[in-house]
C-alpha cells in the first residue's frame, strides 16, 4: 500500500464555558491512522464522537491541538499539513483532498446554477483550462458521477436530494482529487438513493483512483463500501482493522455494542425480552471535557477490571487490526455484547 | 380504534394542486404498532399531520373521512377536538431539538400541557410529571433541566413522556429516532415497545428507514407517491414483499451479515405529484413494469390477505402479460 496521509497523535481540544465553568473539550484525542492510495477507509462512530472534528482536520478548517498529519503528493517524502505556509501550497492541497458535505439541501448555493460549483472550482484550481475547456470538463464530471452534462444548467432547486449529492462529488472530482473527504455523505439521504451514491464512491475509486474517507454513522454501509473500517468512541480511536475482521470478529466492548444494535431485517424478529435485555444498555457516550485518564467506554463496559478506570488503554496492534482495551489487550476473549 | 377511509389531502398552490395524499384508507386497532414508510416526499408525514388535524393551508383534506374512536375528526369542531388532543391522542414530533421550547425547563412545558388539558393543582402537576417522566426512564430531576442539558437520546424521550402525559389510546410518531444513532434507536425503540405493553395505548410509526421498524411494528403500510403501495403484516411484507418498490426498498440496504452482495436501489427519485400520471406511479423505477403499467393505474387489489397495488397481481392482466411474454412462469416469481 502507497501511503498517501498519516495522521499522528491527531488531537484537537476546544476551549468551552465562560469565566466561570472553563473547560476543554476534548473533541479528538491521540487518533493516528494511515490512508493508502486508491483505498477506501470508513470512520465510523456515533454523533459526538469527533468523526466530524478529524474530517476538518484534514480539509485544514482548523488546525490541530497537538499531532501531525503528512500528506504524500506523490513526488516524494511526505509533507506535514502544517508546512503548507504559501497559498500555491494551501491550494493545491485543497484540490486535491477536497471535502464532500452532509447536507445536500444547504451545501449548494440556491441562486446559481449547479455547474457554478465546479466551473469556480476549475477557474480557482486549473488556471490553465481556458472556458470552453472548463465547460467541457464540467461536462465530463458530471458525466461520472451520472448526472449526464445536461443537468449543468439546473438550479439546485430542480434536482433531488441524490442529484445534489452527486454534484457534491463532481465538485471534488473537479480538481483531480486524490482524496474524497465524505462526510456523512448519504445520510440525509433516502434508503433507496444511498446505494446508488456507495456505488458512485466504489466507482471513483476503481475509475478515477482517488481514495476516500467515508465517514459515517451507519456499519452496514461502512462494510459494504469501505476496506478498512476506524471505530471512534468520545474522541478516540476504539478499534481499526479490515472491516471484514472487525465486522466478524469485533475485539473492542464498544463494536460489539454498536454491530448488536445495527437492526437485521431478514433475521426473524427475537421476542421482546430478548430486545428489553440487549437494549438494558442505556448508558450514552461522554462529553468529554477534561477527562481523567481511563477508558472512555469503562462506565458503559460490563467487562471492565479495575485498570480500565484509571489508565488509557494505547491502541496496539491486535490480530489483523488494532484496539484500544485492556481487556482485549491481556488476550481474554471479550464477549460484551452480541 | 382509528378508521382513515379514502383520505385524501390536496395543497392548493397556483394553478396545480398538489395531491399529496391520494385516497389512503388505514385502521389501526387497540394497542396496535402500525408502522408507515416510504421515501421522502411520498406523502407519509402529510397523512400523519391529515390524521391528527395539525394541516394548515394550503394543505386541504378534500376528501375522506379519520375515525376515531367513533367520531370523524376531518369534520370535529374545534373545541371537541381540543378535548381529545392529547387526552386520547398525541403526537411525538420528529426533531426532538425543535419540538421542545429551548428557552423553559422540561418541567415547565410538561406543566403547560397538563394545565391547558385539565390537571390544576401544582402537587398533582408535579406528580404526574415526575410519573411519566421515570416511565421512559430520565431521572425526575431532570425536570427542572432545559432542553440543551439533554443529551439527544433523553430529549426525544422526554418527547415521549410528554405524549404520554394522559395515558393517551393513541400515539403517532413521526420519524422520533431519525437524529439519533443505532445504539440510542434500538433502546428508544424498545422502551416504546415495552411502554405500549404496559400501558396498552395504539401507535402509529412513521419512517423511512424499513429495517428500523421490521422487529417492532405489527403492521406495515407502504407508501408511494402519496398512495398505498402494499400493506399488511410486517413479517409478511419482509418475508415476500409482493409491490416491487417494497422489494426494492427492501433491497436498497446493506447488511452487516452474510455474504457482501452488489445492490442497485432504487434508480431514479419519486415523481412530482403535480403532474397528472396516467398508469401506474412507479412504472418509471420499475423493473419488471409492463406495458399496461403505463396506461392504465392500477387498484389497490387484495392478495394473501395484504393489499398491494400493482398489476402483476391484477389476473385480468397479468394473464395478458404473460400470454405476450409467452413466458410459464408466474409473473410474481419473478426475480428482481
Amino acid at each position: 500500500m502507497t501511503e498517501l496521509l498519516r495522521a499522528e497523535h491527531l488531537t484537537r481540544h476546544f476551549k468551552i464555558g465562560g469565566t466561570l465553568a472553563r473547560g476543554t473539550l476534548h473533541a479528538v484525542d491521540d487518533v493516528s491512522f494511515l490512508i493508502g492510495e486508491r483505498e477506501i477507509v470508513a470512520l465510523a462512530g456515533e454523533s459526538g464522537s469527533g468523526k466530524s472534528t478529524v474530517a476538518r482536520l484534514l480539509a485544514r478548517v482548523y488546525p490541530p491541538t497537538s499531532g501531525t498529519v503528512t500528506y504524500f503528493d506523490g513526488t516524494g517524502a511526505g509533507k506535514p499539513l502544517s508546512a503548507l505556509r504559501s497559498r500555491r501550497d494551501a491550494l493545491r492541497y485543497s484540490a486535491q483532498v477536497p471535502m464532500v458535505f452532509q447536507d445536500p439541501f444547504s451545501s449548494l448555493n440556491p441562486v446559481f446554477r449547479v455547474s457554478h460549483g465546479v466551473l469556480r472550482a476549475l477557474k480557482l484550481h486549473r488556471p490553465e483550462l481556458s472556458a470552453a475547456e472548463r465547460r467541457a470538463e464540467a461536462a465530463r464530471v458530471f458525466d461520472v458521477v451520472g448526472l449526464g452534462a445536461g443537468m449543468l444548467g439546473r438550479f439546485p432547486h430542480e434536482l433531488s436530494g441524490g442529484q445534489r449529492q452527486r454534484v457534491g462529488f463532481a465538485q471534488a472530482l473537479a480538481t483531480r482529487p486524490r482524496l474524497i473527504l465524505a462526510d456523512e455523505p448519504v445520510s440525509m439521504l433516502d434508503t433507496s438513493i444511498r446505494i446508488g451514491l456507495l456505488n458512485l464512491m466504489a466507482k471513483l475509486r476503481a475509475e478515477e483512483g482517488v481514495s476516500i474517507l467515508y465517514i459515517t454513522h451507519d456499519i452496514a454501509s461502512a462494510r459494504y463500501v469501505a476496506d478498512r473500517l476506524i471505530v471512534m468512541y468520545a474522541g478516540r480511536i476504539a478499534e481499526t482493522g479490515p472491516v471484514e475482521d472487525v465486522l466478524a470478529a469485533p475485539r473492542h466492548p464498544y463494536t460489539q455494542l454498536l454491530l448488536s444494535a445495527v437492526p437485521d431485517p431478514k433475521a426473524p424478529p427475537p421476542g421482546l425480552e430478548a430486545l428489553a435485555a440487549a437494549a438494558g444498555e442505556r448508558g450514552e457516550p461522554p462529553k468529554v471535557i477534561d477527562p481523567r485518564p481511563g477508558c472512555r467506554f469503562q462506565p458503559r463496559c460490563p467487562v471492565a477490571i479495575d485498570q480500565c478506570a484509571t489508565v488509557t488503554p494505547e491502541l496496539l496492534p491486535l490480530g489483523t487490526g488494532e484496539a484500544a482495551c485492556h481487556v482485549a489487550q491481556s488476550g481474554a476473549e471479550v464477549k460484551a455484547f452480541s | 380504534m382509528l378508521e382513515v377511509s379514502g383520505l385524501t389531502v390536496d395543497y392548493l398552490t397556483g394553478t396545480n394542486p398538489v395531491r399529496a395524499v391520494d385516497d389512503v384508507s388505514l385502521s389501526v386497532g387497540r394497542g396496535e404498532f402500525v408502522g408507515i414508510v416510504g421515501e421522502s416526499g411520498c406523502g407519509k408525514s402529510t397523512l400523519l399531520f391529515a390524521i391528527a388535524r395539525l394541516l394548515s393551508p394550503p394543505a386541504v383534506v378534500t376528501a375522506g373521512s379519520v375515525t376515531f374512536r367513533g367520531e370523524n375528526l376531518v369534520t370535529m369542531t374545534d373545541r371537541r377536538l381540543n378535548a381529545i388532543r392529547w387526552q386520547n391522542l398525541s403526537v411525538v414530533m420528529q426533531s426532538a431539538m425543535n419540538a421542545l421550547n429551548p428557552v423553559m425547563p422540561v418541567g415547565a412545558q410538561f406543566a403547560d400541557a397538563l394545565r391547558a388539558h385539565g390537571t390544576i393543582s401544582r402537587k398533582a402537576v408535579a406528580a404526574r410529571s415526575a410519573e411519566v417522566l421515570r416511565l421512559v426512564g430520565i431521572d425526575a430531576v431532570h425536570l427542572g433541566s432545559y432542553p440543551h442539558q439533554l443529551s439527544g437520546g433523553m430529549r426525544q424521550r422526554a418527547m415521549i413522556a410528554m405524549a404520554l402525559l394522559f395515558t393517551p389510546d393513541l400515539v403517532i410518531m413521526d420519524e422520533p429516532t431519525s437524529a439519533l444513532d443505532v445504539v440510542a434507536q434500538r433502546s428508544l425503540m424498545t422502551q416504546i415497545k415495552e411502554l405500549q405493553r404496559e400501558l396498552g395505548f395504539a401507535v402509529v410509526f412513521v419512517t423511512h428507514d424499513m429495517s428500523l421498524v421490521s422487529h417492532y411494528s405489527d403492521r406495515l403500510v407502504v407508501m408511494y407517491a402519496g398512495q398505498v403501495a402494499e400493506a399488511g403484516a410486517t413479517r409478511r411484507i419482509f418475508d415476500r414483499p409482493l409491490h416491487p418498490y417494497s422489494r426494492g426498498l427492501l433491497e436498497a440496504f446493506p447488511s452487516i451479515r452474510g455474504d457482501k452482495v452488489p445492490l442497485q436501489g432504487i434508480p431514479g427519485s419519486p415523481p412530482d405529484l403535480s403532474v397528472i400520471h396516467n398508469g401506474c406511479r412507479f412504472s418509471p423505477r420499475c423493473p419488471v413494469k409492463l406495458p399496461a403499467c403505463e396506461t392504465t393505474p392500477p387498484a389497490l387489489l387484495d392478495r394473501e390477505g395484504t393489499s398491494v397495488r400493482c398489476l402483476l397481481y391484477d389476473p385480468g392482466i397479468a394473464a395478458v402479460a404473460q400470454a405476450e411474454a409467452g413466458q410459464a412462469t408466474q409473473p410474481r416469481r419473478r426475480r428482481l
